[in-house]
């Protein structure tokens, strides 16, 4: 992957536009989450909430995508300014890093709206 | 002239907001796979999620929920800070705003904490 100014804009501008769609979202699981542990949590109760309900898969897949969009510009980032990686290495490897928040979110919202049924 | 950094830039308050702003994204980057694993459980029906909300009940980790939360409650407000400062007419580098984050992430934090306990 190339490192011109180009692509670091490109990056700039996906993690900005990425937090914008995030910012959002994540005050909305902040409230979820205050409204769920009262009285603590089930399995039983989390699919009763979520299994079938396609705005909740729709909201959380949103939320996967975006945060795998998000989190590859920071860590990159971090990986150059403080590990000392080249820009190279460290944009592969966080890159890597999004692809599985991608993979892995996505089979967690599946599980959470699809499975166990 | 050529400025010489001696550490002074480290002692703002937008400095400290920057670094925290850093290590929150960091560990909440990191801690995403986990978060999406224990999730992944409810492939396995109620009783897989229940599995994994067995671990949930040590105190450590109910501290840890908090910190979590809180880190993202801070994460949330320190990226509107940097949003507002990049994107709107605004000028300065907002040290309300740096203040104000860590109110937000304080109160966001303390209300999970009562949730999880009451």
């Amino acid at each position: 992957m190339s490192d011109t100014p180009q692509a670091q804009a490109r990056r700039w501008y996906a993690q900005r536009i990425s937090a914008m769609v995030l910012a959002l979202l994540v005050l909305g699981h902040l409230a979820l989450m205050i409204y769920a542990v009262q009285g603590g949590l089930s399995g039983a109760e989390i699919l009763a909430r979520t299994q079938g309900n396609v705005w909740f898969g729709l909201y959380y897949a949103l939320f996967v995508l975006a945060c795998a969009v998000h989190v590859p510009p920071g860590l990159a980032n971090i990986a150059v300014e403080w590990a000392g990686w080249s820009p190279a290495r460290a944009l592969w490897v966080a890159r890597l890093f999004g692809v599985f928040i991608l993979v892995w979110g996505g089979r967690a919202v599946y599980a959470v709206v699809m499975g166990g049924a | 002239m050529k400025q010489r950094i001696d550490g002074r830039n480290r002692r703002h308050a937008a400095y400290w907001a920057f670094w925290v702003h850093r290590v929150s994204g960091l560990a909440l980057a990191l801690f995403l796979p986990l978060h999406f694993t224990f999730l992944g459980q409810a492939l396995q029906g109620a009783a897989g999620l229940d599995g994994a909300l067995a671990f949930t009940q040590h105190p450590l980790v109910k501290v840890a929920e908090w910190g979590l939360v809180s880190l993202l409650a801070l994460h949330l407000a320190g990226g509107v800070r940097l949003l507002l400062l990049e994107f709107s007419a605004w000028r300065g580098l907002r040290g309300a705003w740096v203040a104000g984050a860590f109110g937000f992430a304080t109160a966001t934090g303390l209300a999970f904490a009562l949730s999880l306990l009451g």
